[in-house]
């Protein structure tokens, strides 16, 4: 154990992110787009993480009480105000597609006693599950609480034999007592990133996608480098005045939708979402 | 008196007129034989309840020992926590008993350090107290873990892979601030043992005589002896006080670092700290009433002293209760309006009878101790005592619980969270593994301080004598050197 490796990384501790131009000089920076208007909530890209990701499928009775394991999930609201009555029934629920929001200030990365989770290089809040001890300070520190602890030893129960071959083996499979959250499909994003490397480029954009926007039949969740300007989110997060590093929006344009959720705490989230629009008129 | 006797003699007369006699914190006929006697006694033959509640508490641990397995060997699942609730009973308790603790550091360390003689017969049992429920707190950190066979990643110890714990993180300061408090307040309480053991030796015979004597460290009361540990055990105690502020303080900050509503608060740490020494002192009640009647200690748990107890307790009630009215007003009349939505959310919502539970409990319940009768009636106030800690648990649980219910996002809202049987048991089975430990340390080492009774016996003696009528050489010539603590 070095001490110098501890001073060499205290800057770590010190940088308040984020800040200006972070990912000026990065090739990537992880993002997201998310288009409330056209999602369906047909839970495509839940059913299409379940199998990218190696999640548990927990039976009804976990579900129930509230253990399941779903790193996206599509959230079902229907509103209280008088306009929301006549709303339902029927436009049906409101969908929200909410995963995790990869902040760049995340709450739980501070917290966590052994540094379990971690923010990447190219952006992504990370989860080292070898490291983890359990605690779920991440969990209970975080406002979306989109991150998922394994309470029961899932590599026995949810995937009995000759299930265990369905398993994507490029994919961790979590053991009982550890945290774990959406990764942005980190084992694409890092494959893709190897490769483009050993071609000497960056990755294109549309080159990776993630397991769930790669499933969207209305092409609601856009994905893509925000470190490249040229890129569709990067252009999607322009449109809508929305900066990585601050948290108010400027909205001096019409029609303006995009948002990033619980912007208040100062998180600052990777995914921006765009309202849903309504036509209470009709 | 004695003091105004002794710097102004030629006022003697004066004060005597006015001189009322006020209730010793000992009887007059304490003698320094009887003290040795007693307290031996205690080793030796306790009354039949003490195997009563030894056992109690043995079968109340296996069982919480069961509810460890059962949820080691199936996984965290097992207690029924869930996505929002993911920490539950362990962590509640777990504060529960961190704070239980700082009182014997109270008694035995500031109290000392303020000459407040009367803790003198109460507070080695209290530092017990303290170190016990350090090691019950120390074992809800450990239950609570997902991976407890990988806790030892929380503490900064040597690797080959250069890893560090997080230093940012509030439960690495936690595990830090812990396992200082622990160790030292185990050595405050093993150093202040030394001369007692050191009578134990020289009156036990077998096995224990050869603890005794291993534990004892030559002792044999030389001058040079008694005033190195004199000044070594001032020293511990100075060391000590600014600690136990810290440990709970850094508990609160758990929370207090979190956005979470409810947690969000600046001035959790000192509410944490009185919260703290608030259920150490009932806890000290408690243990006050049980050990006077299992080990026979009628002699030196008197009513004076406990009455000195008691009203420590009712002050750091109010101060408590101030503090807590205090972070809701703050709440109520600030911009927060999440952290608003909470506390109303806690007045009425699902944990609502919690909330009330603890307002009358732990607000409420210590205006009794107002009431003589209660004050002098052993019964109503073991109860009573036992309330008061009732209602500091309802005040832990009642931070944790409705915060995680109603957080910041609406999609959790739905859970309505009840935890199952494992986490009641492991519950049920810390207060159990408290209990065992100390009523074994009780039997084993002397929970009441033999030298420092003797010394308050002296004084009294002395102060007895000053207040008669005497010439001021009288006084020089009866304080020996070691007299005063």
């Amino acid at each position: 154990m070095s001490l110098s490796n501890l001073i060499q990384n205290w800057q770590m501790f010190r940088t308040r992110r984020p800040y200006e131009d972070q990912y000026k000089d990065a090739p990537y920076k992880w993002a997201m787009v998310i288009d409330l208007d056209t999602c369906i909530g047909c839970n495509a890209c839940t059913v299409a993480c379940y199998a990218e990701n190696n999640l548990a499928v927990v039976g009804k009775e976990r579900f129930g009480k509230g253990q399941a394991m779903h790193w996206i999930r599509i959230e079902r609201y229907w509103g209280e105000g008088e306009e929301m009555k006549t709303d339902f029934p029927e436009r049906g629920a409101q969908y929200l597609p909410m995963l995790c929001q990869q902040c760049e200030a995340a709450p739980c990365e501070p917290v966590c006693p052994v540094g379990a989770t971690h923010h990447s290089a190219d952006g992504l809040n990370t989860q080292v599950y070898n490291r983890c001890v359990g605690s779920r300070y991440c969990s209970a520190n975080c406002p979306y609480k989109v991150r998922y602890f394994n309470w029961w030893n899932y590599p026995e129960r949810a995937w009995p034999n000759p299930l265990e071959l369905q398993l994507n083996p490029d994919v961790t499979v979590r053991s009982k007592g550890v945290m774990e959250k959406c990764t942005f499909c980190m084992q694409r994003l890092r494959a893709g990133m190897d490769k483009a490397k050993t071609d000497g480029r960056i990755l294109a954009d549309g080159e990776v996608l993630t397991a769930c926007a790669q499933a969207c039949p209305t092409s609601a969740i856009t994905f893509g480098n925000l470190a490249d300007k040229k890129s569709k989110v990067a252009r999607m997060w322009k449109k809508q005045q929305v900066d990585l590093a601050k948290n108010v929006q400027d909205k001096t344009e019409e029609g303006i939708r995009g948002y990033r959720v619980l912007e208040e705490l100062n998180t600052y989230p990777s995914i921006v979402y765009l309202e849903r629009l309504r036509n209470f008129a009709a | 008196m004695s003091h105004s006797v002794h710097s102004h003699p030629q006022l003697d007369v004066q004060i005597e007129r006015k001189f009322v006699p006020k209730a010793k914190d000992l009887g007059p006929d304490v003698s320094w034989a009887q003290i040795n006697k007693d307290v031996l006694r205690s080793l030796e033959k306790p009354r039949p309840a003490f195997w009563i509640i030894f056992f109690s508490a043995l079968a109340l641990f296996s069982f919480g020992v069961y509810c460890e397995v059962y949820q080691y060997q199936n996984g965290m699942g097992v207690a029924d926590l869930n996505n929002p609730q993911v920490w539950g009973l362990y962590i509640a308790t777990f504060i529960f008993w961190i704070g239980m603790g700082h009182s014997g550091t109270l008694l035995s360390a500031l109290l000392h350090i303020i000459h407040a003689d009367w803790r003198k017969p109460i507070y080695r049992y209290s530092e017990a107290m303290t170190t016990f429920t350090l090691l019950t707190a120390a074992l809800f950190v450990m239950v609570h873990l997902g991976r407890v066979w990988q806790f030892y990643y929380v503490v900064a110890y040597p690797n080959e892979r250069w890893v560090w714990p997080n230093f940012t993180s509030p439960l690495v300061w936690d595990a830090t601030a812990i396992g200082t408090y622990l160790t030292s307040s185990l050595l405050f309480l093993y150093m202040g043992m030394i001369p007692d053991l050191a009578i134990c030796r020289d009156n036990a015979r077998g096995a224990r005589r050869a603890l005794y004597k291993f534990l004892s460290l030559g002792w044999q009361g030389t001058d040079r002896q008694w005033g190195n540990f004199k000044v070594a055990y001032m020293t511990m105690a100075c060391f000590l006080m600014p600690l136990a502020v810290s440990v709970h303080s850094i508990v609160s900050t758990d929370f207090a670092v979190s956005q979470n509503p409810g947690w969000h608060v600046t001035s959790f740490p000192p509410y944490f700290v009185l919260g703290a020494l608030y259920s150490g002192c009932s806890g000290i009640i408690t243990l006050f009433i049980v050990l006077r009647y299992v080990f026979r200690f009628e002699a030196y748990m008197t009513q004076p002293i406990l009455n000195k107890l008691i009203k420590m307790t009712f002050a750091i009630a109010m101060v408590w209760t101030y503090l807590d009215l205090i972070e809701y007003a703050t709440t109520w009349y600030g911009s927060d309006e999440v952290a608003k939505a909470d506390l109303v959310y806690r007045a009425t919502g699902d944990y609502a009878l919690q909330f009330w539970g603890m307002i009358f409990c732990a607000m409420v319940m210590p205006f009794t101790l107002l009431i003589r009768y209660v004050r002098h009636n052993y019964t109503v106030l073991l109860i009573i005592s036992l309330i008061l800690n009732l209602g500091m648990w309802l005040e832990r649980f009642q931070i944790i619980t409705p915060t995680f219910a109603k957080s910041h996002y609406p999609w959790t809202w739905t859970s309505h969270w009840w935890p199952s049987w494992v986490q009641w048991g492991m519950v049920a089975g810390s207060f159990g593994w408290f209990t065992m430990l100390f009523m074994l340390y009780c039997k084993i080492f002397p929970s009441v301080s033999m030298y420092e009774v003797k010394e308050m016996v002296h004084e009294q003696n002395l102060e007895g004598k000053l207040a008669q009528p005497v010439s001021e050489h009288a006084h020089e010539a009866g304080l020996p050197e070691g007299g005063q603590a």
